[in-house]
């Protein structure tokens, strides 16, 4: 029976993340991933914002081959050509964008610190209150009109900052799709910009790895590796055990045991699944069934023989012509149902990275896509596929895919274990962060249940391929242990 | 007349339900004073309070217990459930007995109190003061259990005092080798009755369970039975003062219900009730046990003791004081008591003054319109308050 220091479910981004910064500091981790390769649902994504920097330098992910391309700028289709990098772009509304952006990104500079920090109690007894003062004497650094602004926007949502700020309507269509990005929300959904603010926090520009997003996962192997992690693959753990009420360690292929378990796996599949009733209180295992999990995204991609006719294939494209159009594409979503005309971004992975003698492929996050349809799962995904494959060909000339795939939110709660499809293991929304995210009990990664952690997206700062929650985690346990 | 209990629902300008004892119990109650007991009518006092209490300690007493909030669960996994949810072990309760339990919310604070009886390896039947079925079927997620509220479906009579054996063994059942807390079932024309050698008096005394149709047949039985033995229909009046002088505690009452509380500091654990003796640890997991164990490690704040109160005056709802100074406490149950000849009380008191060293009641005694302020010095005491030996020896004295 294979013995450890510490024992972390999930081999993502997140669960690397923990194990690496654990082996770190000398302890012996084991890493036990369910499926045949890492990176968990890091083959959802095609983009991503910074790598948390504490992961970015603790783990010398550089060094391991961690690379980028330059920032992806973004076109936007449908009528004149209008691109957008950060806060620059064209058009009469230049200006005024470069203003939003700018207000936004000082928000973001003022909030991004929260991400690195254990989410504070609503006590008076163990709050780092030191640090705690010195983020919200951060956020007054913004000079009172800022400052003004902020509280007054906080909780805002995305459309009516776009309709108070500017007038061109797809740069408005660009935020509404931008901020409700892997939500269940449509942009006049409450405290959208919360979600942009949070992605801006993360990162101001969007990226891709050189090699590919499958990069991070090879990087961050050979980081944990080098670090002293053993990493076990084709291992789903089934249960944690627990004796003498701790949790002493898993069954998966094996039986292992370790005084201290990571579950980088979602909060409600750790407590509903591998726990269950007997080791919980009534109340609080009853209450983790209902960590609010819904996601609204379809992922596309499409095997091409020839690249289509866009002037330029190597960067983002997005496909929101108004906030309109992203609110009527989420509306039958709320019934289960299959938008007409969803919103989507792409981009042509292909061309950051060419396949030798290989198919293009253009990869795509569409919304929004019903995470419990109405019609069933087979008819909505057809209709979701024929109306998106609809929308792509409208506007991006010469597509001739030879093959089609799309991923409804179902699809990816059965391949990735994310409950609803949620990309975040749990929504990211105002009422499921900071402190109450998964659960008021545990959102300082100690569970109720001595010896397990929670260090996936479910935890704060929540999810994208960033391992912040998972470092996190992992500082949590090296404090108490 | 079981109309209005098939019904469930009532009109509006009778929002109380009527138990199926009622059409005797109305005509028992010559002064026609109810209370409202979990959405019944609850005779308060039927003639004479002193009378119905001598007849508990006395003779024999009937107590219609319908009103009590009932839980059937049953299951394969139902031992299970109930050392999930309860603070005791229902596992080791033998089938055909009945305990004493609480039950907790996560932070390890008393939801309520209760009897449990096992009928069967996997049917247990829950009584209590308090509705709750959310809570015990949300604890039930997980588990191949059913929760079913049956309080409408069984109807239950309390029969009380010294001659309580002798009125059923007239009434023609063989009860004499029934021990405390345990049960048996016998035939009651032409149905079965389910007699449990339990109460709420501190006294000799059963209980009986059955089916709502028999309710009357039964009630006019024991009634003809225990003609000669003073047998007497009684209210919740008397029946209160026979159980300060048990030294039993009642939900809302002697302690707020921690999912009724509106105040933090209200809510009281098992440790704080006195309960601490229940409390199975090495069963495993229960809901509140992680709690509990820290409180156990960090000392509770409150404690529940009796008081022996000087004088006759009934100490209820007085404040307790260290020293006569500083207030350390509340009584919540008090009452002279005939059967001791004290005047006993029942407190929430600060857990560091529990041993009850220099403590002080203030007790404001109305004297035709006057207060009088009494500041007298009261004995912690042990509970059961009154605890004759005839409450537990079996078979039965012959009274």
């Amino acid at each position: 029976m294979p013995s450890c220091d510490a024992l972390i479910i999930g081999g993502g981004t997140n669960g690397l993340a923990a194990a690496t910064r654990l082996a770190l500091k000398g302890r012996r981790v084991t890493l036990l991933e369910s499926g045949p390769t890492l990176g968990g649902a890091l083959a959802l994504s095609h983009t991503m914002r910074d790598m948390d920097a504490r992961v970015m330098s603790g783990m010398d992910l550089a060094r391991h081959g961690l690379n980028f391309h330059p920032a992806l700028q973004t076109t936007l289709l449908g009528g004149p050509p209008l691109t957008v990098q950060r806060g620059k772009t064209t058009g009469p509304d230049a200006a005024a964008f470069a203003a939003l952006h700018a207000k936004l990104t000082a928000f973001a500079r003022v909030l991004a610190p929260f991400r690195a920090l254990t989410p504070p109690r609503l006590t008076t007894k163990g709050n780092e209150w030191g640090k705690l003062a010195r983020l919200g004497f951060g956020i007054r650094t913004l000079g009172q009109q800022d400052f003004r602004e902020f509280l007054r926007m906080i909780l805002i949502n995305i459309a009516d900052t776009a309709e108070d700020e500017l007038s061109d309507d797809r740069l408005k269509g660009l935020l509404a799709f931008d901020a409700t990005l892997g939500a269940w929300a449509g942009p006049r959904s409450p405290n959208t910009l919360i979600l942009l603010l949070n992605q801006l926090a993360t990162g101001a520009d969007i990226q891709i790895p050189q090699g590919g997003m499958a990069q991070i996962a090879t990087a961050m192997e050979a980081s944990a590796r080098a670090a002293g992690v053993t990493i076990v693959l084709n291992a789903p753990v089934t249960k944690i055990l627990i004796e003498n009420d701790r949790a002493v360690g898993v069954a998966a292929n094996d039986t292992y045991r370790a005084p201290v378990t990571l579950s980088a796996m979602s909060p409600r599949l750790t407590f509903q699944h591998l726990i269950g009733p007997r080791h919980l209180d009534a109340g609080f295992f009853d209450r983790t069934r209902f960590i609010r999990s819904r996601g609204a995204t379809a992922k596309l991609t499409l095997t091409l023989n020839s690249p289509p006719d866009l002037p330029d294939l190597q960067q983002r494209f997005v496909i929101a012509p108004s906030v309109d159009a992203v609110e009527t594409a989420f509306n039958p979503v709320k019934y289960g149902e299959v938008p007409d005309n969803p919103v989507m971004e792409f981009v042509f992975p292909t061309a950051f990275d060419p396949v030798h003698d290989g198919p293009h492929t253009l990869s795509a996050n569409v919304q929004f896509a019903p995470h419990d349809p109405k019609a069933g799962l087979e008819t909505a995904r057809a209709q979701m596929l024929a109306n998106t494959l609809k929308v792509l060909h409208a506007h991006v000339p010469g597509l001739n895919p030879t093959d089609v795939k799309l991923l409804m939110p179902q699809d990816i709660e059965s391949r990735y274990g994310m409950v609803g499809g949620n990309w975040h293991h749990g929504e990211l929304a105002v009422e499921q962060m900071l402190f109450l995210r998964p659960l008021r009990e545990t959102a300082q990664y100690a569970t109720p249940l001595p010896g397990l952690y929670l260090a996936s997206a479910g935890s704060h700062p929540g999810g994208g391929i960033n391992g912040a929650a998972g470092w996190n985690a992992a500082g949590k346990v090296l404090e108490a242990t | 007349m079981t109309a209005p209990i098939q019904m469930g629902l009532t009109h509006f300008q009778t929002p109380l339900l009527q138990s199926p004892f009622h059409p005797r119990l109305a005509a028992a109650n010559k002064l026609n004073r109810w209370g409202p007991w979990a959405g019944y009518m609850a005779p308060l006092c039927l003639g004479d309070m002193d009378m119905e209490y001598t007849a508990i300690r006395n003779g024999a007493s009937l107590y219609d217990l319908c009103p009590m909030v009932k839980y059937r669960i049953t299951g394969p996994e139902s031992p299970d459930y109930l050392n999930r949810l309860m603070i005791r072990n229902a596992a080791k309760l033998p089938v055909g007995s009945v305990h004493y339990t609480a039950w907790c919310d996560d932070q390890g604070q008393v939801l309520d109190d209760g009897t449990l009886f096992r009928h069967g390896l996997q049917d247990y039947l829950l009584c209590c003061q308090e509705r709750h079925l959310p809570w015990l079927q949300a604890s039930a997620r997980g588990f191949d259990v059913q929760v079913a509220e049956v309080t409408q479906d069984i109807a239950a009579l309390s029969l009380q005092g010294p001659c309580a054996a002798s009125v059923l063994t007239q009434a023609g059942w063989d009860i004499s080798a029934l021990r405390p807390f345990r049960m048996m079932q016998l035939p009651f024309q032409g149905g079965e009755i389910t007699i449990s050698r339990t109460g709420f008096t501190g006294d000799l005394g059963y209980e009986l369970w059955l089916d709502p149709d028999l309710a009357l047949p039964l009630w006019d039985h024991l009634m003809q039975a225990g003609a000669l033995y003073g047998l007497r229909p009684i209210g919740s009046d008397a029946l209160n003062l026979a159980r300060v002088e048990a030294g039993f505690i009642i939900t809302n009452t002697d302690f707020i219900p921690a999912d009724q509380a509106l105040r933090e500091d209200r809510t009281r654990s098992p440790l704080e009730l006195g309960l601490a003796w229940m409390i199975d640890w090495d069963k495993g997991h229960f809901t509140g046990r992680r709690a509990l164990m820290a409180e156990g490690v960090r000392g509770s704040d409150w404690a529940l003791v009796g008081l022996d109160v000087p004088g006759n005056v009934s100490a209820e709802g007085s404040i307790l004081y260290h020293a006569k100074k500083h207030e350390v406490g509340m009584v919540t149950s008090a009452a002279w008591s005939p059967a001791t000849k004290r005047s006993l009380a029942i407190a929430q008191i600060q857990s560091r003054y529990r041993m009850g060293d220099d403590l002080w009641v203030e007790i404001y005694a109305l004297r035709e319109l006057h207060y009088v302020k009494l500041m007298l010095q009261v004995t912690v005491v042990e509970r059961p308050f009154f605890n004759p030996a005839r409450k537990r020896a079996t078979p039965p004295g012959r009274f």
